[in-house]
């Protein structure tokens, strides 16, 4: 009986990895939610979530600008051009916060959405003029279409992904000092304005990798859910990140393989649902942060046990 | 579009021959005109109602709540059609707004009970409801539901869906946007007190008895409506419209009642203009709308007459040229001081004391236009107005070192730069108030004379 519950699963499997389309797109998906993961971990810590949302908005008209001047539709090209105007959204909103009495949130929403129109007119423009010629597919971008990934896009994905992922290891203690102590960090001598830069670098990059599998609206949710599920299980910022990069990485297997057995299903949106569906889990059920650990506990206690939790033991690990 | 003749026999006369008379002029089709003008109607209204909340909005920090609405709507609308298997429009609204008050509530919740930062419980919520509402509507097979409406906006065909109401023949969404557009001005009007005063300064609210978050959620509710009902026309680019009139405004003017009608007016504006501009370049008239906005908000940022860049960067040059200036008739005073005799200095002196470079040749011409400094042949020297100026600045700069050092557990080589920096914002009366405290100083620290005041 054993046996014949375990066989379809055996099965599966089986099927999963010598289906290449569905592998080739589960490699892509997971690699990608571990680097979001991971430098969403950062992004997380130094509150700059929705940064990434407003990048990857920022991103739309840059693949359709890439498109128009090049003729191409290579990913590449596409990307590239995404990643431009990702960088180019994010200084405009540190532009922004210089030049107006404008709030944050108002900046956020302002540079968001006049992005997401011009990608969408430019898209629309693009459809029309290019109507007989499949128009480049780029509203396939907005959602995003795992599923129709190629062998050459999951390539560049993942060499985007893994390079991301490889340069927040190497310069994790400095990012570490940046998002606890950014005044320490200065102090000392670190550029710390430079590793913003690169930390804000990195993000966009992440995003820019994860727009063809989950799109445009999606993205930024691949940054923020992880990180903020991880921060329920530990105080400890190495171990956040496993936890985040591994809550990641299930998410993006779980979504590209849910998507794979029905039909129909978009790929983008199941991996952000597995994502959530983790949080849910984090956020009731992880030991001292979790919901049901605290429910019978008043406001006033719960802030007692944060203060006491926070209490530094070593400097470096305290609460930002 | 067959709807026109219904239309023809039930508007009265006068409209049928504005209508012929506009196409007429236009050389377009009566048809197109009339979906012009039921578009611009309809995208009007939407900008007018979008404009008022977004103004509140902006002021309580919740910007980004339009743009978690807007996104969450989805799930409403898939929950509603998973449930009843219907896509009627009364359920659908109903769930898009309860979607809406499920976000806000639901974000409040995680952030408090998770101590999850606000903006991620925001990212987590919206996202996560997007998503559910993607993969039902992917799933919805044999009904319309339409997820390029969300995400494109549908204005072009929101003047094209006519249909009778109250025996006129009008755009359908104007069934929804009026209604929302009323409930927003009439919650403006009851609640005009208590919003301007939870907007600004919810501490005082507070202790004055007004119930904060009562306040927070009615707002939240009233914009939840606008965004489901403006969604209808211009899908998530509502979100442009509930954010960019109202920053425009901000920069504008630092009154609410003006605020909010410029917040209108901008709005109006972007949607007109956008939806020509999508006439013209067949594009998404949604997407140019949000791309006027941009432009009238960027040309703001640039020209506004208080807050504007350019206004700012020229004060702030001018105050570089006057410290400038300044600087070179205190130099000047003090070398005539120590030659006990009016001294001509070579003009590349005066250029070095104001520290050379482009701002020293514009103080210098700032000081020959008033008067104050007479040049002649590659010489300058002080005029007696001159002269008079720049006594007074010697004497704020003298006064405020004795002040400091009266004051403050500072090292007589310490006064100098502190008091060169504040010598330029110390007037008369401030002067007066410094030589009260100090009970008429004669000399200042370093044994100088402090000067009279200039007669």
């Amino acid at each position: 009986m054993l046996l014949g519950l375990i066989r379809p699963v055996i099965f599966n499997i089986y099927r999963v990895i010598f289906l290449t389309q569905t592998t080739l797109v589960l490699i892509g998906t997971v690699l990608l939610g571990i680097t979001a993961g991971l430098v969403g971990t950062f992004a997380y810590l130094r509150r700059r979530a929705l940064a990434g949302d407003v990048i990857a908005h920022a991103a739309l008209p840059g693949l359709c600008l890439a498109f128009l001047l090049t003729q191409s539709r290579s990913i590449g090209v596409l990307l590239t051009g995404a990643l431009i105007a990702g960088v180019a959204g994010a200084f405009a909103m540190s532009l922004l916060r210089h030049v107006t009495r404008l709030r944050e949130d108002a900046i956020l929403g302002t540079v968001l959405s006049i992005a997401y129109g011009l990608g969408i007119a430019l898209t629309r423009t693009i459809q029309n003029d290019y109507r007989n010629e499949r128009g480049a597919d780029l509203e396939s971008f907005i959602i995003g279409r795992a599923a129709t990934m190629l062998r050459g896009d999951v390539l560049q994905i993942a060499v985007a992904a893994i390079a991301c992922g490889i340069v927040v290891l190497i310069i994790y203690k400095e990012l570490k000092l940046l998002s606890f102590d950014e005044s320490f960090c200065r102090v000392q001598g670190w550029p710390a304005s430079g590793l913003d830069l690169l930390l804000m670098f990195l993000t966009a990059v992440t995003v820019i990798a994860g727009l063809p599998a989950v799109g445009v609206v999606l993205t930024a949710a691949l940054l923020i859910i992880p990180a903020a599920a991880a921060r329920f299980w530990t105080d400890r910022l190495s171990l956040m990140m496993a936890v985040s990069a591994g809550i990641g990485g299930v998410s993006g297997a779980s979504g590209t393989l849910l998507s794979a057995r029905m039909d129909q299903m978009p790929t983008g949106p199941l991996i952000v649902l597995s994502a959530s569906a983790l949080f849910v889990v984090s956020w009731m059920l992880a030991p001292n942060r979790g919901w049901l650990w605290n429910r019978d506990r008043s406001d006033k206690e719960l802030m007692t046990a944060e203060i006491l939790r926070s209490e530094p033991s070593d400097h470096a690990e305290a609460k930002p | 579009m067959n709807a026109f003749p219904l239309f023809a026999e039930q508007i009265s006369v006068p409209f049928e021959i504005v209508w012929v008379w506009i196409a007429d002029c236009l050389g377009e089709s009566r048809l197109a005109v009339e979906n012009a003008a039921g578009t611009l109607l309809v995208s009007a209204l939407c900008a007018a109602a979008c404009a008022l909340v977004g103004c509140f909005l902006l002021l309580r920090r919740m910007s980004l709540l339009g743009d978690a609405l807007s996104h969450s709507v989805l799930a409403g609308v898939a929950a509603v059609y998973l449930i009843t298997g219907s896509i009627e429009p009364v359920p659908m609204f109903l769930g898009a707004l309860a979607a809406g008050i499920v976000t806000a509530v639901a974000t409040q919740f995680i952030h408090r009970t998770g101590s999850v930062p606000e903006d991620s419980s925001i990212g987590i919520v919206f996202t996560s409801m997007f998503a559910f509402g993607v993969v039902v509507v992917s799933q919805a097979t044999g009904v319309h539901l339409d997820l390029d409406c969300v995400l494109f906006g549908d204005v072009a065909f929101a003047g094209m869906n006519f249909t009778p109401t109250l025996g006129w023949l009008l755009p359908e969404a104007i069934r929804t946007l009026v209604p929302a557009l009323v409930i927003t001005l009439l919650f403006l009007l009851l609640c005009w007190k208590e919003l301007r005063l939870t907007s600004f300064d919810a501490t005082h609210a507070a202790t004055l008895g007004f119930s904060v978050s009562v306040m927070h959620y009615l707002m939240t509710t009233v914009v939840a409506m606008v965004t489901v009902s403006a969604m209808e026309v211009v899908g998530l680019l509502v979100v442009a419209l509930l954010t960019v009139p109202a920053c425009v405004a901000r920069m504008l003017t630092d009154r609410l009642g003006r605020m909010l009608w410029i917040a209108v007016m901008v709005g109006i504006s972007c949607t007109t203009l956008g939806y020509f501009l999508a006439l013209r370049w067949n594009s998404s008239a949604a997407g140019l709308m949000a791309v006027v906005a941009g432009a009238e908000l960027a040309l703001v940022i640039m020209l506004a007459p208080r807050y504007g860049f350019l206004v700012r960067l020229r004060r702030s040059i001018q105050l570089r040229v006057r410290i400038a200036a300044e600087d070179v008739l205190a130099g000047l005073f003090r070398r005539m001081e120590a030659a006990g005799t009016a001294v001509s200095q070579s003009t590349s002196d005066c250029h070095r004391l104001a520290g050379n470079g482009l701002v020293s040749y514009m103080a210098i011409r700032w000081l020959g236009q008033r008067g104050l400094l007479e040049t002649s042949a590659g010489m300058a020297k002080l005029s007696n107005k001159g002269r008079r100026y720049a006594q007074g600045l010697v004497r704020s700069h003298r006064l405020w070192e004795s002040w400091l050092n009266l004051n403050f557990d500072l090292d007589p080589d310490h006064l100098h730069d502190p008091a060169e920096a504040m010598e330029h914002y110390i007037g008369p009366s401030v002067q007066r108030q410094l030589e009260v405290d100090l009970q008429q100083p004669n000399a200042d620290p370093h044994g100088r004379e402090i000067p009279d005041v200039p007669g």
